[in-house]
């Protein structure tokens, strides 16, 4: 059904606006007083009878803070609720305050599609930031789509969706996949491809994309292996890994099997540190090493968008306000900063439409740049993914990593990659 | 699949699989020696055995964390005072429960699954609460990492020659503690027969206290042990909730022995098929043939009676 | 058998029934917005596991931790329908295979699945909400109760049974749509069921059956099979040395609550569009178990209102306290379990009970009746007598 909506979406470009350059936290005394001059009256900014008084505009937050997921969901609401907090004290969004009203998804799905419903026909809120796993993501799109509402999605995921109503902030698979092969294969000479994953639908399409490039670019992939999610016994794997000698071990496992596979697979003497064994993941952030411990994952290289060692102004600032917010020992993830997009693209695509009207946002939105990303610039697509640069990272002992690479073009989002599927 | 590969190759492959086999073997054992105690030999269903193993894991990361801050230089051994400090703590929480609830509940078998059910729950969120949502990565010594190198395909994990030596360490503790002292045959007195037991002078309510706390002590130790090859976090443990009662069962639930034996037929027949096919199908498999074997030999394979 | 004391029950259950049926009928459609009461369907379709619970665990003594499955089941068979009517060529006519659901598309199946092909009709489908779940629970029940597995050996089976359904259904996620489930579900033979006014329909389709559901429980615990439960839940070795065959009324008692549950789940798919694997596993099967307990082991109303209420209590407190529900539901379970092990049914029947003969007799100061226990279940704690 998704693919449906691709026709639908606007074509046009749009010009940057120049208040969204304004850096997080910068201006704090005199925004209000630029942002004051061009308020539009309530009635201009929402025709359609969403939660936005003369001097404030609810939002809806809603991600599982109980539950199995709240371990991964932790750090989005706090990036987005650090975001909103920077936003009102630069002046809010069209000179009015963001109010939130938080839900907890409770790592249930059904319970998902219950509070966006509830955040939509009961608070009538303007967005709402939120959802996690795919599965969250599938059963509140169609609430989104059928009481128009907009979704910021953080996670990076599989793609092959695409809806009016949801904005991603997160790579889709290829970006993350592609650039990432190409670069192992440029710089540690591999030619051989061992993949494994948890046995759901992330990491077995990103596999499926995985493997069509590396079967292009004419290397092999000499196995495929998938475990239940939540399996801790990673030794049988690991000894089918050593059988089959690949240059890189390709690895998506999520959650607390990531755990039990890296210290598994330090314990039998494959040692990502020493040069000899290369693995590459695109599952691995910053929150998941403090699961993991750094020294049992030193050396592993990630490919994704953001890593909180990225050296940029907008990201010192950003780890810094964040680590004020919520913590000196609070680490930062690729999903963590996506998260924190969503506020400001919002804000950019309310600002540059002029009213709260989710359809008016929607054709607003594509084209949308921030200057002020931690992740450095990022602009939104017609197909509402973002298109942003891939970067790789190492792991190192302290739990961070070093970033190593990174592309020199945005990469393209493109849900629906022709001849990866 | 072996195309290509020397003799030699094959052999150390399966030398390597089969030592992978042990030590799920061990890691069974150590799950499921707890819980045998508490629902083999007193019938009741914990389902909050694996909270209980993630309060030993718990435990060690509290203690590594107070060693590496206050006494870096015997870090080194703090692995040990955290196994015996998660015994005594798992053990602790596990009398005061069977104090509170559990003594309750003797003569209703399903209630108590209820109940800990209930406790499980309990447990997750002052996890939550305490140590945050996320996981918490557990330091391990550096004589626990990594491997010794016999060949160059052969490579021992030294953390898996740890929890198979902890293993047959407990196992046999247990064993002296149940049938070689005076206390495990006023235990296994209590289990046989409650009023005979009371009527020959034996504290029944004491016993069972101490036994439950043994079980849920040894879950501690698990738990502890397993901070060096899995996760831990809030939720962690009902990941082994399953496979723990299965091992139980399928051993026969009265008996320690078929308790061990079982975990030894699960973990290997797993292990095997987690080479040959992929990893959820051997899990699939496992678990399903399990299931089937009970479904047509419901005491168990190996049921010892024990009682008569 | 007409005994004063079974037409007090049978009148009293009747009384109950309506009161029942009165408060989700009209009073909680005419309180509640669509966005609630649709939350109150969600809560009913539970209603059904429950409801089944009662009668294979609190009359036949089997607890199964599997229901989750049945519900499952039933959910997936309509999901199924559903999805392939949404799924025409044109709906799909980007995928490179039109016309097969498009999470198949996605994983490179270029055609539908065998099984897949009888759930293009309705009337299949229909059938297969009731007939799967208790076929399924018909092999599961020939296999356990023919070799006298019971109790504790049942439940830990039966939850091993939901953890392979669930890595099953995850894994084979061309077939069953994986951890997603089968999502976006639109119409039913053409009527859009995502409205407004359709879910407001639904809600009653549902109210209905469950009620239906209550009926027929009724009917077979106050037949000659309920008594023989009620028997066997007493002393199993005497119903058996008279001659019954306990395995077949075990069996077919865990069919009866497995079709409940089946259509349960459907009306679930039905009323949210869409079924994920996470109705399927250990945790909703166990929470299932628990809602019958709230409401009574004993009394099919209870298993209703226990339903109700632990997820309308669910929903309070996520909203209230999100840190908190956790503890408030594990506090919850425990002390059902310990205080009031009849659940409410039980707490009516001792508090409740045996004040409305009072209230009747000074209501009506002619009639008084005796003030026994209206509900005929539970005259003092932890002492039960079947109705």
């Amino acid at each position: 059904m998704t693919a449906r909506f691709r026709s639908h979406l606007p074509r046009r470009q749009r010009r940057p606006h120049a208040s969204i350059a304004l850096l997080a936290g910068a201006i704090f005394s005199i925004a209000p007083l630029l942002t004051l001059a061009d308020t539009p009256s309530t009635a201009e900014a929402n025709t359609t009878g969403l939660a936005v008084t003369d001097d404030t505009v609810t939002v809806g937050i809603l991600h599982s803070t109980t539950g199995t997921m709240a371990i991964s969901e932790t750090g989005s609401v706090q990036a987005e609720k650090l975001a909103i907090e920077q936003i009102n004290a630069s002046g809010g969004v069209l000179g009015r305050q963001i109010k939130v009203i938080q839900e907890d998804g409770a790592s249930d799905w059904p319970t998902f599609a219950e509070k966006a419903k509830k955040l939509l026909v009961e608070d009538k809120v303007a967005a709402v930031f939120g959802c996690w796993t795919s599965a969250s993501r599938k059963a509140v799109l169609p609430v989104f789509e059928q009481y128009n509402g907009m979704l910021y999605y953080p996670t990076f995921y599989e793609g092959l969706e695409q809806s009016p109503n949801v904005i991603y902030t997160g790579q889709e698979a290829t970006q993350q996949i592609l650039a990432g092969i190409d670069w192992v294969v440029d710089e540690k000479d591999a030619k051989t491809f061992f993949l494994l994953g948890s046995d759901y639908i992330w990491p077995r399409t990103s596999n499926k994309i995985a493997r069509k490039h590396i079967e292009k670019l004419g290397l092999k992939v000499v196995g495929e292996e998938y475990y239940p999610l939540g399996h801790t016994q990673f030794n049988s794997v690991i000894n089918k890994i050593r059988l089959r000698k690949p240059d890189v071990i390709y690895a998506i496992v999520v959650g607390g099997s990531n755990v039990a596979f890296y210290k598994q697979l330090k314990a039998a003497g494959l040692d990502l540190d020493d040069g000899k064994t290369t693995l590459l993941t695109i599952s691995v952030t910053e929150d998941e090493i403090l699961g993991i411990g750094g020294e049992n994952i030193e050396g592993a290289y990630a490919a994704m968008k953001y890593f909180q060692s990225l050296d940029n102004e907008n990201n010192k600032a950003f780890v810094a306000a964040f680590k004020e917010m919520w913590g000196e020992d609070s680490v930062i993830g690729d999903v963590t900063q996506a998260a924190y997009l969503g506020p400001w693209l919002w804000k950019a695509a309310v600002e540059e439409a002029g009213s709260f009207d989710i359809d008016k946002v929607r054709e607003a939105s594509p084209g949308i740049e921030l200057n002020t990303a931690p992740e450095g610039y990022v602009r939104i697509h017609e197909n509402h993914h973002l298109w942003s640069k891939t970067r790789v990272g190492r792991a190192r002992a302290d739990g961070q990593y070093d970033v190593i690479y990174e592309t020199e073009e945005l990469m393209e989002p493109d849900p629906f990659p022709e001849g990866y599927q | 699949m072996f195309e290509g590969y020397t003799l030699g190759e094959i052999g150390s492959i399966f030398a390597m699989q089969g030592f992978a086999g042990l030590i799920l073997f061990s890691v069974f054992v150590l799950m499921a020696l707890g819980l045998a105690i508490i629902f083999g030999q007193m019938g009741v269903i914990n389902m909050a055995h694996g909270e209980f193993m993630i309060l030993g894991a718990y435990v060690t990361f509290v203690t590594s964390n107070v060693f590496a801050d206050s006494m870096p230089a015997l870090f080194g051994g703090y692995f040990f005072v955290a196994m015996v400090l998660a015994f005594f703590i798992a053990a602790g929480v596990g009398a005061f429960v069977e104090w509170a609830m559990i003594r309750h509940l003797y003569h209703r078998p399903l209630d108590t699954l209820l109940a800990t059910w209930g406790l499980s729950l309990i447990l997750q969120q002052i996890f939550r609460s305490v140590f945050g949502a996320r996981e918490v990565g557990v330091t391990l010594p550096d004589w626990l990492m990594g491997s010794f190198g016999l060949t160059d395909l052969i490579e021992v994990p030294i953390n898996g020659l740890f929890v198979m030596a902890l293993t047959l360490l407990i196992s046999f503790v247990v064993y002296l503690i149940l049938f070689r002292s005076r206390w495990g045959s006023q235990s296994r007195a209590v289990v046989q027969n409650r009023a005979m037991a009371g009527a020959v002078g034996i504290d029944t309510g004491r016993m069972d206290r101490l036994t439950f706390a043994l079980g849920c002590g040894i879950a501690g130790v698990a738990g502890s042990a397993f901070t060096m090859i899995g996760s831990t976090g809030p939720t962690a443990g009902q990941l082994y909730i399953v496979d723990t009662f299965l091992v139980v069962v399928f051993g026969g639930a009265q008996s320690l022995l078929g308790t061990i034996a079982s975990a030894f037929v699960i973990s290997q027949s797993q292990s095997t098929m987690e080479f040959f096919l992929s990893g959820s199908m051997a899990k699939v498999l496992t678990l399903l043939t399990v299931v089937v074997i009970l479904m047509l030999r419901p005491q168990g394979l190996f049921s010892l009676k024990l009682r008569r | 058998m007409t005994t004063p004391q079974t037409a007090t029950a049978e009148r009293s259950f009747w009384i109950g029934f309506t009161i029942l049926a009165a408060l989700i009928l009209l009073v909680l459609p005419l309180m509640l917005d669509v966005f609630r009461l649709n939350l109150v369907g969600r809560y009913l379709t539970y209603a059904f596991v429950a409801v089944g619970l009662v009668l294979c665990w609190g009359y036949g003594g089997i607890l199964s931790l599997g229901q989750g499955v049945f519900f499952g089941l039933g959910g997936y068979c309509l999901a199924m329908f559903l999805k392939l009517e949404s799924s025409t060529p044109e709906a799909t006519a980007i995928q490179s295979t039109p016309g097969i659901p498009d999470f198949m598309d996605w994983n490179q199946i270029t055609a539908l699945p065998w099984f897949w092909e009888p759930f293009k009709s309705l009337p299949v489908a229909l059938i297969a909400i009731v007939v799967v779940p208790a076929v399924f629970a018909y092999v599961i029940g020939v296999a356990m109760f023919k070799r006298r597995v019971g109790g504790v050996y049942f439940a830990i089976i039966t939850q091993a049974i939901a953890a392979i359904m669930t890595i099953l259904i995850i894994g084979q996620q061309g077939y069953t749509g994986g951890i997603n489930g089968i999502t976006d579900l639109r119409t039913l033979l053409g009527w859009d069921i995502r409205t407004d006014s359709a879910k407001t329909i639904l809600y009653f389709v549902n109210a209905l059956l469950l009620l239906a559901t209550l009926v027929l429980a009724r009917w077979i615990l106050t037949s000659r099979l309920g008594r023989i439960l009620v028997a066997m839940r007493g002393k199993e070795d005497r119903v058996r040395f008279s001659g019954y065959s306990v395995a077949n009324f075990k069996i077919f008692v865990f069919c009866v609550a497995a079709a409940m549950s089946g259509i349960g789940g459907a009306m679930f798919t039905l009323q949210f569009g869409f079924m994920s694997p996470s109705f399927v596993g250990i945790v909703p099967s166990i929470e299932m178990v628990i809602f019958a307990a709230v409401g009574g082991r004993l009394s099919i109303l209870g298993a209703v209102y226990g339903a109700l209420i632990v997820n309308w209590a669910k929903s309070i407190f996520s909203e209230a306290f999100p840190e908190l529900w956790l503890l408030a539901m594990g506090g919850l379970f425990i002390a059902v379990v310990m205080a009031f092990p009849n659940g409410l049914a039980g707490l009516y029947s001792v508090y409740v009970a045996p004040m409305l003969p009072r209230i009747r007799a000074w209501a009506m100061s002619t009639r008084g009746l005796p003030a026994r226990d209206t509900d005929g279940q539970i005259s003092k704690p932890g002492v039960t007598h079947a109705r």
